[in-house]
C-alpha cells in the first residue's frame, strides 16, 4: 500500500544551517491499523504531512500502491486515495459543515446522506449540518467534523493526526468503532498518530518515532509493554495525565 | 423588453417573468411596467424622477420589486424613490440595478432611496448590483439609502455587488428611535481596476436601539475598496460593525471605523480584519482533491455566500 524509502526532511535554521526533522525513514504500511507514537517533536506530524504531500521530502521516495508519488501534488495524492485529518482542523468563514462533507464525498449529497457521516462521529446532524465551520464551533466539534470528512472520503489510506485530542465528551470506544467501520467499508489502511494506549491497543503495527527516526517497529505485544514500562512516559501513555 | 434587458432583470431580481405582487420596472430611464395591490401603492413623483411606494399599515407578507435595468450606453440615470412603510407591517422590498454597457460611453445609475419605517414595522430590503457588457464605457452605480426607523421597527438591508460594476459609492444614513433595530449585510467583490466605496452612518438616538453592520468583501487584481463606518450612540443602545475582507493579487482595502458614544450606556464595538486567504485553508481543501484554483474559488464563494 504505502512505502517510504530513505525519506529525509530538512529545514534551514539560523544560525548553523540545517535541521533534520526526518532522518532516512524506511517504512511499509500494509496493515489495517498502524499507529505512530513517540515523544512530541519526534517528527510524527511531519511524516504525516510528507505522506499527504503538504511537505516535500528533501530526499527519498514515497510509493503508493507501487506508484512513485514523491513528485505528486497534494491534490493528486488526494485523488489517488490518500486522506489526511489535521491535528488542528481549519476554520472557514461562510463554508458550512454540509459544504465540507459534500466536497469530501466528491458528490452532490442529500442532506440525509451528509447527516449520516455526522451521526457516525456522534454529532446530532440536524444541529450542525448548516453551521458555518467558523469560530463558533469548539475545537472538539471541529475535530469530529474533520473525522467525518475522512469517513465521507472513504479512501484507501486515511491518516489521522492525534484524533483523540479534544473529543473528551465522546468516548474512545466510539472513536475506535469509527476506525473499525471505516476499515470495514473501505478495506483500506488507517494510519493514526496517537499517544493514547487505547488507540495503540487496536493497532496491528506500532511505529515509535523519536528524534526524526523510526526507533522501533513491531506488533503491539512487542512494543506496548516496553512503552508503558518506560519510566516517566508510563502515566502519559495510560492516559492518566 | 429585449433579451439583454430580460437577462439583467434575472441577474438583479431573480426574475424570469413578471413578478407577483407590487412592482415597478424601470428600463433605460423609462417606466416599463407597474403593478399595485390593495395594500401597496406606487405613485410617480411629480417634482423629481422616481416613485413613491406607499405601504398601508398592517400589510403583511407582501413584496415589492423595483428593479432598474440599463442597456443603453452613455445613459446617466438618476432616481429618487421614497418608501413609506406603514405601522405594524411586514414586507420585503427587492431593488436592484443591472447595467449592460457594450458602448464607449459611461453608463451610470444613481438612486436615492429613502425609507420611512413606521412603528413596529418590519422590512427586509434586498439590493443587488450587476454589470456586464464588453464596451470600453464604464458601469457606475452610486446608491444612497436614507433610513428613518420609528419606535420598535426593524429593518434588514442585504446588499450584494459581485460582478461587473466599475465604480460604486454607497452612502447609507440611518436614524433609529427607541427599540428600533437595523441590520445591514453587505457583500462586495471587485476585480480589474474597479473601485468600491461604502459609507455607513448610523445614529442610535432612541433607548435600546441597536445596529449590526456586517461587511464581507473580496478585492482582486488591482481593485480598491474603502469601507467607512460611523456609529453614534446617543442613548442606551448597542452597535456592532464588522468589516471582513479578503485581499488578493495587487488589490487594496481600507477600513476606517468611527464609533462615538455620547451616552454612558452606549455599547459600541467595531471589528475589522483584512488579509489574504489563509494558506492552511487552501491546503485543507486540496487534501479533499480540489486543485489550488478550485480551493480558492470555494473559499471565496463561501465567504461571500
Amino acid at each position: 500500500m504505502l512505502e517510504l524509502q530513505n525519506v529525509s526532511y530538512e529545514v534551514s535554521e539560523e544560525p548553523d544551517g540545517k535541521k533534520e526533522i526526518l532522518k532516512n525513514i524506511n517504512l511499509k504500511i500494509e496493515e489495517r491499523f498502524v499507529a505512530i507514537t513517540g515523544p512530541n517533536g519526534g517528527g510524527k506530524s511531519t511524516l504525516a504531512k510528507v505522506i499527504a504531500g503538504i511537505k516535500k521530502p528533501t530526499s527519498g521516495k514515497i510509493f503508493f500502491d507501487g506508484v512513485d508519488i514523491t513528485e505528486m501534488s497534494i491534490t493528486e495524492r488526494a485523488n489517488a486515495g490518500i486522506s489526511f485529518a489535521f491535528q488542528q482542523p481549519v476554520r472557514f468563514k461562510g463554508i458550512t459543515v454540509k459544504d465540507l462533507i459534500r466536497l469530501s464525498a466528491g458528490a452532490n449529497l442529500t442532506t440525509a446522506q451528509a447527516c449520516e457521516y455526522l451521526s457516525e462521529v456522534g454529532l446530532c446532524a440536524r444541529d450542525y449540518i448548516d453551521r458555518e465551520v467558523n469560530a463558533s464551533l469548539s475545537g472538539g466539534e471541529l475535530k469530529r467534523i474533520e473525522i467525518a470528512m475522512i469517513i465521507a472520503r472513504g479512501t484507501k489510506l486515511s491518516i489521522f493526526d492525534e484524533p483523540e485530542a479534544g473529543i473528551d465528551l465522546w468516548s474512545f470506544h466510539n472513536l475506535i468503532r469509527v476506525f473499525e467501520n471505516l476499515h470495514e467499508d473501505v478495506k483500506g489502511s488507517i494510519l493514526i498518530i496517537s499517544h493514547q494506549e487505547r488507540i495503540l491497543n487496536i493497532a496491528d503495527k506500532i511505529v515509535v518515532m523519536a528524534e526524526g527516526q523510526v526507533a522501533q517497529v513491531g506488533s503491539k505485544s512487542e512494543i506496548l509493554p516496553e512503552l508503558l514500562n518506560k519510566s516517566g512516559s508510563c502515566r502519559f501513555y495510560k492516559g492518566e495525565c | 423588453m429585449d433579451e439583454i434587458q430580460m437577462n439583467l432583470l434575472e441577474q438583479v431580481a431573480g426574475l424570469h417573468e413578471v413578478p407577483k405582487g407590487a412592482y415597478n420596472i424601470r428600463s433605460n430611464g423609462q417606466a416599463a411596467g407597474r403593478n399595485t395591490t390593495a395594500n401597496i401603492d406606487i405613485v410617480t413623483k411629480q417634482d423629481n424622477p422616481g416613485i413613491d411606494i406607499i405601504i398601508k399599515p398592517g400589510t403583511r407578507n407582501e413584496s415589492v420589486h423595483i428593479p432598474v435595468v440599463l442597456s443603453q450606453s452613455g445613459l446617466k440615470d438618476m432616481v429618487y424613490n421614497d418608501f413609506y412603510i406603514g405601522e405594524d407591517s411586514d414586507v420585503t422590498i427587492i431593488a436592484g440595478c443591472g447595467i449592460h454597457n457594450s458602448g464607449e460611453q459611461d453608463s451610470q445609475h444613481d438612486g436615492i432611496h429613502s425609507f420611512y419605517v413606521g412603528k413596529n414595522a418590519r422590512v427586509k430590503y434586498v439590493e443587488k448590483h450587476y454589470g456586464e457588457g464588453d464596451g470600453k464605457g464604464s458601469r457606475v452605480m452610486n446608491p444612497t439609502t436614507i433610513v428613518e426607523l420609528e419606535e420598535g421597527s426593524y429593518m434588514e438591508m442585504d446588499t450584494v455587488q459581485i460582478k461587473g460594476v466599475d465604480s460604486t459609492k454607497r452612502m447609507t444614513q440611518a436614524k433609529l428611535k427607541a427599540d428600533a433595530t437595523l441590520v445591514i449585510k453587505e457583500k462586495i467583490m471587485t476585480h480589474g481596476t474597479q473601485r468600491a466605496e461604502t459609507n455607513f452612518e448610523v445614529d442610535l438616538d432612541g433607548e435600546n436601539s441597536g445596529t449590526h453592520v456586517i461587511s464581507r468583501s473580496v478585492a482582486k487584481d488591482n481593485s480598491h475598496q474603502l469601507f467607512l463606518s460611523k456609529v453614534n450612540g446617543n442613548h442606551k443602545c448597542s452597535g456592532h460593525t464588522e468589516c471582513d475582507a479578503i485581499i488578493m493579487d495587487h488589490a487594496s482595502v481600507s477600513a476606517i471605523p468611527e464609533i462615538t458614544a455620547n451616552h454612558i450606556d452606549a455599547s459600541l464595538i467595531h471589528e475589522a480584519a483584512i488579509g489574504k486567504i489563509a494558506g492552511e485553508q487552501i491546503v485543507k481543501l486540496m487534501t479533499l482533491g480540489l486543485t489550488e484554483a478550485e480551493a480558492e474559488a470555494q473559499i471565496i464563494n463561501g465567504f461571500l455566500k
